[in-house]
């Protein structure tokens, strides 16, 4: 009865609001506005004008999508999809030859992977927007993608790695990303019983150097921990430089129904992981040569071509070895999130079964090691005192903490997947400031340089599971989506939702001034070393080894050449090597041929790509471009003359005039 | 003061060099699609564009209603010109030190008589190209021809074509008004002595 009246009387509130607010709207109409009272003030916030561009790039990982999109913040426009992990027909991405080595590994070609957490390269702390590193979960894999094309530029394959979650977390100079596993494995693999878990696996933390010119990555060595899961990671910054931080859960090592099993200890613990240190020992020859097999596979944007290369060992260090390499903070009930915040001093933990979120203090942490305020020992791993190195905790803020960004101005920014709501608190004072609810079931968050040492406190974006009744319903399956909140204010509010493609699992924000200038506009035709390139039309020619035909074909508006080719038999591999010969912004040409089993080609100005086709029946093939490039794009097609397996049809193609059989 | 008009007419003829040095004249067209336009620059030597791939870009552009592809190696003016400009040039130098103001005054007239021949040679040029269509070309507008102005704004189907002197232009103009000064003072002083 009670519970009758209370929803009575919520929706007469609901009833009541409601004609004020219409009530308030005909006022605002009677005056001549055009703006609803509902959504003039948010709206007028996020509203970018036609032909205007948004402040901020927003990267978000599309999860189980394998990829990444490019939005623009505030609007919430999506800008591009970058093919990482998953092959992407649209682009030919895994499907044109030049690509398909970037997904190669170690158990050969895969088209999918799931990728979770884009980072941006940073320089002194600060993001500089020269690279985005992402992970892939599945298969455990990093890469690397170049913000001046947005194109993958390289893909390298994590050894002794089951399951590449805590990844791919950069240093403040992006010296290293690292890559800690899921699952702990038996290292090397080998065929034992699963329930000598926790004798026979071991967990691997994996330190990837990163090129400074380049942005090359190589595995620089891994650290054999005791058989933990570890989850997410962060790396420090300013005092705490020099050091990186895993969240780890099943520390009682069970290896069956870890939702139960894994759940019972009052603390789990982040692992400290003094990378500095480790570099010292690889200098004096502690690293163990462990035999792997991995693959490393990288991109040209001259030659416009990936090449793979067998990795076949890496360097371990045993932390019983090397002492002061490692050290394991205990920290309540399974941690997830970890983050260091802006000044480097507090390292944040979600413990995502417990009420509270704990801080632990890097200089508390430091003395605690110096004082060797140990509480034993994991695997040969000193366990540091709780109470040594906690800094301080958020009491009971919400519901299932999961991670927390900064704007810079001292607030932290939690995100609650049980309650679903981001809870903004001070650190330093550990009170709760506000509270705002999201729709629904929030995992990540992401202020612009959140976790970098200057945030753009301006936004903070929540990356939400479940969208239920948020929109209109597509069947089953909906979309997942982005919410945008103002955090320039003492209170956070929400301006914007908008879809997203797969699961936008993290993101990360970055001025577009950072980026928008070194955006390339076209590859020069002059620099082009793919090679089997047209660099000129009267290049243009077909030639035949064995059964093998390759096709040396340009594009220019609004015509291929050549657009007529005789002589290919069924059985032939034929390769068209397309170059695209023009010359600037926005002209890319695409090429697509009947009964090709892989995709389309896009190709850019100025680069050359390459679809293999195996014509299996006699006929006249039309081929044709697939970019609506120009006013006579409709025209851009031609055709290849497919002749019975050793007919005597002689090779010959043409563009324009028909060339005499020689 | 006296050696005043030589050394204007000595630098008036010297600043034709500059021609080496800037384009001499500009058109850009202008369409939606070209938001910036794209520009191409006239030399005394060679044809460029605002980018690099401009000229291309431009023939492309060019051949759907049929104009011939503009090919700086087929004008034979970008080989003689610079001859012609450095002869001018060094003429004019040499005859700054003669202080005669009648040769200065010849040198003056058969350089803009040169710059008329220039710009009439120009009008012909652009008069061939927008007229001198390809009877297959994709686009045939009846009546139509794409000739860009000699001076000035002119819109060409969805384009707008603006043709005019760029900064090695300017610098003949002014040759000729500093020489004309050099011209004037020196008769003066020719008079007074």
């Amino acid at each position: 009865m009670k519970k009758q009246s209370s929803q009575l009387y919520k929706l007469m509130l609901v009833l009541l609001s409601a004609f004020v607010l219409v009530l308030a709207s005909c006022g605002k109409a009677n005056k001549g506005t055009t703006s609803g009272a509902l959504s003039g003030n948010a709206a007028s916030k996020v509203y970018v004008a036609p032909g205007q561009y948004d402040e901020f790039y927003a990267f978000m990982s599309g999860g189980f999508s394998g990829q990444i999109a490019a939005y623009g913040l505030p609007s919430g426009r999506l800008l591009k999809v970058i093919p990482v992990f998953s092959v992407d027909p649209e682009k030919g991405y895994g499907f044109n030859e030049e690509t398909k080595p970037l997904l190669n590994t170690s158990h050969g070609f895969i088209p999918w992977d799931d990728a979770h957490h884009p980072a941006l390269s940073q320089t002194d702390g600060v993001t500089d927007g020269r690279w985005i590193f992402i992970n892939g979960n599945n298969t455990p894999r990093v890469a690397r993608i170049d913000l001046t094309t947005f194109e993958t530029a390289e893909i390298l394959e994590i050894p002794n790695s089951g399951g590449n979650h805590s990844s791919p977390y950069l240093t403040q100079g992006t010296e290293y990303l690292v890559a800690g596993t899921r699952f702990s494995v038996p290292i090397p693999q080998k065929d034992v019983e699963i329930s000598s878990y926790a004798k026979n696996f071991n967990g691997a933390l994996s330190f990837i150097k990163v090129d400074p010119k380049t942005g090359h990555m190589n595995v620089e060595f891994q650290v054999l921990m005791p058989a933990l899961n570890f989850d997410l990671a962060t790396c420090g910054k300013g005092p705490s430089h020099g050091w990186s931080f895993f969240t780890s859960y099943n520390s009682e090592m069970k290896n069956t129904l870890l939702e139960v099993n894994a759940s019972q200890n009052d603390k789990d613990f982040v692992a400290a992981i003094n990378w500095k240190k480790a570099e010292e020992y690889l200098k004096a020859g502690k690293a163990k040569d462990f035999p792997a097999n991995y693959m490393h596979n990288v991109y040209s944007d001259e030659t416009h071509s990936a090449t793979s290369t067998a990795m076949k060992s890496v360097k371990v260090l045993i932390p019983s070895e090397c002492p002061g390499l490692v050290y394991l903070l205990p920290t309540p009930k399974s941690p997830h999130g970890v983050d260091v915040d802006p000044t480097g001093e507090y390292i944040v933990c979600s413990g995502k079964l417990s009420a509270d979120i704990t801080a632990h203090s890097f200089p508390k942490m430091l003395k605690a090691i110096e004082d060797k305020a140990f509480d034993g020992e994991v695997g040969g791993v000193p366990v540091l005192k709780f109470e040594a190195v906690l800094g301080g905790t958020v009491k009971e803020p919400g519901l299932g903490p999961l991670h927390t960004e900064f704007d810079g101005k001292g607030n932290a920014y939690t995100s609650f997947f049980i309650s679903s709501e981001i809870v903004k608190w001070k650190v330093g004072t550990w009170e709760v400031i506000d509270r705002q609810p999201t729709y629904y079931s929030i995992g990540h968050l992401m202020v612009p340089g959140g976790n970098s040492m200057k945030p753009d406190g301006k936004y903070v974006v929540a990356l939400n599971k479940i969208t239920k009744d948020r929109y209109l319903p597509t069947g089953p399956e909906v979309c997942q989506s982005a919410q945008l909140y103002a955090i320039d204010g003492d209170k956070m509010e929400l301006l914007l939702d908008f879809p997203t493609i797969g699961e936008p699992h993290y993101a990360q924000g970055i001025s577009a001034d950072k980026i928008k200038p070194k955006s390339k506009q076209f590859f020069r035709l002059s620099e082009n070393k793919h090679p089997y390139v047209t660099p000129t039309e009267k290049d243009a020619k077909v030639v035949r080894e064995g059964n093998i035909v390759h096709v040396y074909m340009t594009t220019i508006r609004s015509h291929f050449n050549p657009d007529n080719i005789e002589g290919v038999k069924v059985g032939d591999k034929v390769y068209f090597h397309v170059t695209n010969l023009e010359q600037d912004f926005d002209v890319p040409h695409g090429f697509a041929v009947m009964g090709a089993t892989n995709g389309e080609l896009l190709i850019m100005p100025g680069q050359t790509e390459t679809l293999l086709w195996e014509p299996k029946s006699v006929g006249v093939i039309p081929m044709y471009c697939t970019d609506f490039c120009s006013a006579l794009h409709q025209e851009m097609q031609g055709y290849v003359r497919v002749s019975p397996a050793g007919s005597a049809t002689a090779l010959r193609w043409w563009m324009g005039e028909e060339k005499p059989v020689q | 003061m006296k050696t005043l008009p030589k050394i204007l007419f000595f630098i008036a003829a010297a600043l034709l060099l500059t021609l080496f040095i800037f384009p001499m004249w500009q058109i850009t067209l202008i369409a939606p699609q070209y938001p910036q336009g794209v520009t191409m620059y006239i030399w005394i030597n060679k044809i460029t564009g605002s980018e690099e791939g401009t000229l291309q870009n431009i023939n492309i552009l060019n051949h759907y209603v049929g104009m011939k592809f503009i090919e700086p190696e087929s004008f034979a003016e970008l080989k003689y010109f610079p001859i012609v400009v450095t002869a001018m040039s060094l003429l004019g130098m040499a005859l700054a030190f003669t202080g005669r103001w009648k040769w200065w005054m010849g040198w003056l007239i058969l350089g803009i008589i040169g710059c008329a021949l220039g710009l009439y040679d120009f009008y012909q040029w652009e008069y061939e190209y927008g007229h001198n269509l390809s009877p297959t070309a994709p686009i045939k507008v009846p009546g139509m021809a794409y000739q860009p102005p000699l001076i000035g704004n002119k819109t060409l189907l969805n384009f707008l074509a603006k043709s005019w002197p760029y900064i090695g232009g300017w610098f003949i103009g002014v040759t000729f008004i500093l020489s004309g000064i050099a011209i004037w003072l020196q008769k003066r002083n020719t008079r007074t002595a």
